[in-house]
C-alpha cells in the first residue's frame, strides 16, 4: 500500500521552483546565494479598479462618446488627468480619480486599474538559485537538515536555533522565554501558556519551533508576528525522537523555520531548514513510498501519536483494533521495545 | 420488473470511483443471466501531492481487485484490458470522481429569491466552493463587483438570469461585469462559465464571452418560468463541465475519461442517478446521504425529481480544522457517549484535518469520530431539507419529509464496528419520521452504479435488486407530543411463520423487533395520544404494514421528533449508551 511520507532528514538536498503568480522582474542572479526571505523577483499587482461611464456622465448615447474618451487601453493614468471632454455649448470633463493604468475603453466606458501594488516574491528557503526562469522567479537549491511540521502560522524568518527543552516532552513555562533569547528561534516541547507567544512577540523572537501546541492557542499563534512552527500536533504530547534528536543536535545553528499552511492539494507543508554544508549533494528525498518491512514509521493517532517505530510486518487482510474498527494494519515496534498493531491509515513513513 | 436474461447484454463492467482519501474499483459481471457486483479494490488516491495525478491510486485499487478476484485487468504497463481478451480484462468502464478541493465558484442571478437562488441550489448539487455572489438587487458599484469577483479568484462561474421571453437587459449588465472580470484575469486563470438563463440570451453570450472565458457552456434555463424550477438539464451540463475542469488540473484524469469513453461524472452526480430512478416509484421519497472525507452529501428524490446538496465544509477530513465555524462544541459533544473534554475534541478536530484517513484506534476517539460524523450529517440535513419541495408530505414543518427509504454511505458509517452503531448514527443524525427502511451501501457501489448508469441502464437495476445495498432495518419513528413514559404505540410482529412479538413503547424509548434477513412480517401498530406514524394522528393501517427481515429487523425509535438530550451530562451518556445497547452495541 502506499504510505505518506514525512521528512526528518538530517542532509538532503532539496530544489524548489518559485514563481511569481504574474510576469515580472527577476532580481535573483544565477548561483547567487540567497536567504529564505530574499527576494528573488518582483511583479505589480492591480489592488482595485475603477470603471468610468462616460456615457452616462456626458448622457449622451456609448457610441456618441467613443470619439471624446481621450486614452486607450494599456495607457498610464494621472490622477485628474482627463479622460473625456465632450465638446459643445456645455461641454464637460470626465477625469481620472487615481493614478493608474487603463485596462479596456469601450461601449462608452473606461475601466482602470489603481492601487498597484508592489509583489515581492521571496526565496522562501535558504540556499542557492540553481536556474533562473525568466519573467517568472527562479529555483532554488538547498542543501542541509530537513524537518517537517503538521501546522505553521503561515510566516517565515531566521534565526539562530536555542534549544530551551531537555527532554522531548517538555512543557514550555512563559517564564523560560526573557531577553538572553531575543532574536533567537526557539526549540521548545508542548506550549500551552499563550504568555509564551505574547512574550516572544514583545522581545521578538524570530521563530518557535515546537513538539506540541494547545488547540486553543491558534488564534493567537495566528497573529503572532513571527513564525510558529509545530512538528507533531494538538495537544500536550512529546516531540518525536528522530526530530528531537536531529534538532538538538543542530542547536546555535542559523535555522529556517518555513511556517506556511499544510496544504496536501498545493503541496506545501511547513519545514525547517538547517543549512549544513557538504561536499556533494546529497540525495533528494522521497516523496512517496509503499509500505515495507523496516521502515521507519510514525504514528499519526492515538494511543501512540507523534511515536517513531520500526514496521516488522503487514498483517494479512484486515485487523481488529481496540475500537472495534477492522481495518489494514501493520506489526509495529515502539521505541521502547512494545511491539503494537496499528493500521496503516495511521502510519506515515519517516524518511 | 426485472428484464429477461436473454435482453442482458453481457458485458462486464469496471468502475472505480476516485475520492479524496479512497480510490475504490468496483467490478460488475453477469451471473446466471444478471448482473452482479462481484468484488472491490480499494488505494490510497494520489490525486493531491507528491503525485498530483489520479493514475497512481487506480492503478494500486484495479492491483488489489485483481489479487481478490484473480482475474487480470490490467497490463504489465498498467493499461486496462479493454475489451476481454483471452478471459482477461473487462468489457466496459465506468468511471466517478471526488477528489481535489471543491472548485471555488462565483454565481450571479438576477433576483435573490428567484434566478440567484436557483443558481445557488446548483451550485450545491456539486464540489464548489461559493467564492462571490453578484444579483441586480446588489448594491455595490461595478467596479467593486468586478474587483470582488476578482478576488474571489473563481474557477467556474455559473449565471442564470430572465425566464425564457423575460427580462434581458439586466442579465446583460451582469454579463458585461462578468466579461469585464473575466478580461482582467491572466488568460491560464479564467473560469469557465455556464450560462442557465434566460434562452433568448444564449447567443449573445457565446459572443461576448467565449473568448473571454477557459470554457463556455450553455445549459436550458434553470428558471424557465418565475414559477417553474428545473435544475436537471443544468446539472448534467455542471456535471460534465466539472469532470472538465478537473481534467484541466489533475494529471490522469484525461486516461481514466478515456477508458469510460468520455463519462466521467462527479460522484454525487452519479449517486444522484440512482437516488432519481430508485424515487420514481417510491410513495415519498428516497434519501441518499453520504458522509466522506472531503463532503457531506444529501440526495433525496421524490417522484423522480432530485433535491441534491454537496457541503465541503461538512467532510471529515481536511473540513475538520474549520468545522466550528459551522456548528459549536456543545453541538458535538452532545452525541458522545464518553465524558471526553472540550480541548481533547479540539485537538482531535485538528489532528483529523492534518491525517484525513486515519482511523481511531482506541474507543474514547471512535466515540468522538462518530459524534463528528452525527453533526455533520445533522448539519448537512437540516441545511438541505430547506430545498425539499415543499409539497413533499411531512409531519410538521420543523421536521424530516417522509421517506420510503434511507440509504447511508461513507466510512464513518461503512466501517463502524458494528451495524447497530452505523444504524443510530444515521437516526440521530437524520431523524426520520414514519415507516422507513434503512440502508447502508456497506461496499460503497452506489457511485459505481451511477457512474455505470450512463454505460449500462440495465447493471445498476439489475445488482439493486440483488441486494447491492444492506437491509439495516425498518424504522417506525412516532411523533407525537407527550411527556417522556407516556405510551404511544401497542406494536405487535407476527412473522409469515406466525410468531409473533408484542412490544409496548413509551415516548423517549427505543424498541428493537428481531425479523431476520429473509423472513417476512406483518408490522401492527395501535398508535395512542395521537401518535403519527405517517398516517395521520393516531391512525394505523388495519391490516398492518408489510416488513421485510433486515439485519437489525424492527426498530421503533420513539425518543421524539426533535430528538432532545437530558440536561444532566452523565444522564445523557447513559442514554446514548442505552440506545445503543438496544441495537446491539
Amino acid at each position: 500500500m502506499l504510505a505518506p511520507v514525512t521528512h526528518i532528514l538530517p542532509l538532503t538536498t532539496v530544489c524548489r521552483e518559485r514563481l511569481l503568480p504574474t510576469p515580472g522582474r527577476l532580481i535573483a542572479r544565477m548561483d547567487q546565494k540567497v536567504g529564505p526571505t530574499d527576494v528573488i523577483a518582483e511583479t505589480t499587482i492591480g489592488q482595485k479598479h475603477v470603471l468610468l461611464d462616460v456615457a452616462r456622465a456626458f448622457r449622451l448615447p456609448a457610441e456618441a462618446v467613443e470619439a471624446m474618451i481621450q486614452v486607450k487601453s494599456g495607457d498610464r493614468v494621472t490622477v485628474n488627468q482627463t479622460i473625456a471632454h465632450s465638446t459643445g455649448l456645455m461641454p464637460q470633463i470626465l477625469k481620472s480619480p487615481a493614478d493608474g493604468r487603463v485596462m479596456l475603453s469601450g461601449g462608452g466606458q473606461v475601466l482602470i486599474e489603481v492601487g498597484e501594488s508592489l509583489y515581492e516574491l521571496q526565496a522562501g528557503m535558504p540556499g542557492v538559485v540553481t536556474r533562473l526562469i525568466p519573467e517568472r522567479g527562479a529555483e532554488i537549491t538547498f542543501r542541509g537538515a530537513l524537518v517537517q511540521g503538521v501546522w505553521g502560522n503561515g510566516r517565515l524568518d531566521t534565526g539562530l536555533m536555542l534549544p530551551i527543552l531537555s527532554q522531548p516532552d517538555e512543557t514550555l513555562e512563559a517564564s523560560r522565554v526573557d531577553v538572553s533569547l531575543r532574536g533567537s528561534v526557539l526549540l521548545a516541547g508542548y506550549c500551552g501558556d499563550a504568555r509564551v507567544i505574547r512574550t516572544g512577540a514583545e522581545l521578538p523572537i524570530r521563530g518557535l519551533l515546537l513538539a506540541s501546541l494547545a488547540p486553543a492557542l491558534i488564534p493567537l499563534a495566528q497573529q503572532a508576528p513571527f513564525p510558529i512552527l509545530v512538528i507533531d500536533g494538538f495537544g500536550q504530547r512529546p516531540m518525536n525522537n528522530v526530530a528531537y534528536k536531529l534538532l538538538t543536535t543542530n542547536s546555535k545553528r542559523e535555522t529556517t523555520l518555513a511556517a506556511v499552511s499544510y496544504d496536501r492539494h498545493k503541496g506545501t507543508r511547513p519545514e525547517v531548514f538547517i543549512p549544513l554544508p557538504s561536499t556533494q549533494d546529497p540525495p533528494a528525498p522521497r516523496d512517496s513510498e509503499v509500505f515495507a518491512p523496516d521502515q521507519h514509521v510514525r504514528l499519526c493517532r492515538q494511543p501512540h501519536l507523534g511515536e517513531i517505530g520500526t514496521l516488522l510486518t503487514l498483517q494479512p487482510g484486515l485487523t481488529s483494533l481496540p475500537s472495534g474498527v477492522r481495518v489494514p494494519a501493520a506489526q509495529v515496534k515502539l521505541e521502547n521495545g512494545e511491539q503494537i498493531l496499528v493500521p496503516l491509515a495511521n502510519l506515515e513513513v519517516v524518511g | 420488473m426485472l428484464m429477461p436474461a436473454s435482453l442482458v447484454d453481457a458485458d462486464s463492467l469496471l468502475a472505480v470511483d476516485v475520492g479524496t482519501v479512497t480510490t475504490r474499483a468496483m467490478f460488475f459481471d453477469v451471473v446466471e443471466g444478471h448482473y452482479r457486483f462481484v468484488a472491490s479494490g480499494q488505494a490510497p488516491s494520489t490525486a493531491a501531492a507528491p503525485f498530483r495525478d489520479v493514475s497512481e491510486g487506480v492503478r494500486w485499487a484495479i492491483e488489489n481487485l485483481q489479487t481478490v478476484t484473480g482475474r487480470t485487468f490490467l497490463t504489465n504497463e498498467h493499461r486496462l484490458i479493454m475489451p476481454i481478451q483471452e478471459g482477461m480484462g473487462v468489457d466496459t468502464f465506468a468511471a466517478s470522481l471526488s477528489a481535489g478541493p471543491a472548485i471555488r465558484t462565483a454565481i450571479v442571478g438576477l433576483l435573490s429569491d428567484v434566478s440567484l437562488e436557483s443558481v445557488q441550489r446548483l451550485a450545491r448539487s456539486t464540489y464548489t466552493l461559493p467564492v462571490e455572489a453578484l444579483g441586480m438587487n446588489d448594491r455595490r458599484r461595478s467596479d467593486e463587483q468586478i474587483d470582488s469577483l476578482l478576488q474571489g479568484n473563481p474557477e467556474l462561474i455559473l449565471i442564470a438570469g430572465g425566464t425564457d421571453g423575460g427580462a434581458t437587459r439586466s442579465v446583460q449588465s451582469l454579463l458585461e461585469l462578468v466579461g469585464l472580470a473575466c478580461y482582467l484575469m491572466p488568460k491560464d486563470k479564467r473560469p469557465a462559465v455556464l450560462f442557465a438563463g434566460n434562452k433568448k440570451l444564449a447567443r449573445e453570450v457565446k459572443s461576448s464571452l467565449e473568448s473571454l472565458t477557459a470554457s463556455l457552456h450553455i445549459s436550458p434555463n434553470l428558471r424557465p418560468t418565475l414559477e417553474v424550477e428545473d435544475l436537471q438539464p443544468a446539472q448534467r451540463v455542471l456535471a460534465d463541465l466539472y469532470a472538465q475542469i478537473r481534467r484541466t488540473q489533475m494529471a490522469g484524469l484525461e486516461e481514466l475519461n478515456s477508458w469510460a469513453a468520455n463519462l466521467l461524472v462527479p460522484t454525487a452526480y452519479a449517486c444522484g442517478r440512482i437516488i432519481r430512478f430508485l424515487s420514481q416509484d417510491s410513495q415519498f421519497g428516497i434519501l441518499g446521504v453520504d458522509i466522506g472525507a472531503a463532503s457531506t452529501s444529501v440526495i433525496a428524490g421524490f417522484g423522480g425529481q432530485l433535491a441534491m446538496s454537496v457541503y465541503p465544509q461538512l467532510g471529515l477530513g481536511e473540513g475538520m480544522a474549520n468545522f466550528l465555524r459551522y456548528t459549536s462544541m456543545e453541538d458535538i459533544l452532545r452525541w458522545i457517549p464518553l465524558d471526553i473534554p472540550a480541548e481533547t475534541v479540539q485537538a482531535y478536530l485538528l489532528t483529523k484535518a492534518i491525517y484525513p484517513a486515519s482511523v481511531p484506534v482506541i474507543a474514547e476517539d471512535l466515540a468522538i469520530e462518530q459524534g463528528l460524523a452525527r453533526q455533520a450529517l445533522h448539519l448537512a440535513v437540516k441545511t438541505a431539507a430547506k430545498d425539499f419541495p415543499s409539497g413533499a408530505s411531512r409531519p410538521s414543518s420543523q421536521l424530516m419529509p417522509y421517506f420510503d427509504l434511507i440509504l447511508g454511505g461513507g466510512a464513518a458509517l461503512t466501517q463502524a464496528p458494528t451495524l447497530g452503531q452505523s444504524l443510530l448514527m444515521l437516526l440521530d443524525a437524520v431523524q426520520p419520521v414514519g415507516v422507513v427502511a434503512m440502508f447502508l451501501d456497506q461496499n460503497n457501489l452506489l457511485p459505481a452504479l451511477g457512474a455505470a448508469a450512463g454505460r449500462n441502464p440495465l447493471l445498476p437495476v439489475q445488482v439493486i435488486e440483488a441486494g447491492a445495498f444492506l437491509r439495516l432495518a425498518t424504522v417506525v419513528a412516532p411523533v407525537v407530543s407527550v411527556k417522556l413514559g407516556t405510551q404511544i404505540l401497542d406494536v405487535r410482529l407476527v412473522t409469515a411463520d406466525g410468531n409473533e412479538t408484542r412490544v409496548s413503547v413509551k415516548q423517549g424509548a427505543m424498541e428493537l423487533l428481531p425479523l431476520a434477513p429473509g423472513q417476512d412480517g406483518q408490522l401492527f401498530i395501535r398508535p395512542q395520544q395521537r401518535a403519527d406514524i405517517g398516517f395521520g394522528p393516531g391512525r394505523a393501517p388495519e391490516g398492518g404494514i408489510p416488513v421485510t427481515g433486515a439485519v437489525l429487523g424492527v426498530v421503533i425509535d420513539a425518543r421524539g421528533r426533535p430528538l432532545r438530550f437530558p440536561a444532566d451530562q452523565v444522564r445523557r451518556r447513559e442514554i446514548i449508551k442505552k440506545w445503543l445497547w438496544t441495537l446491539g452495541g
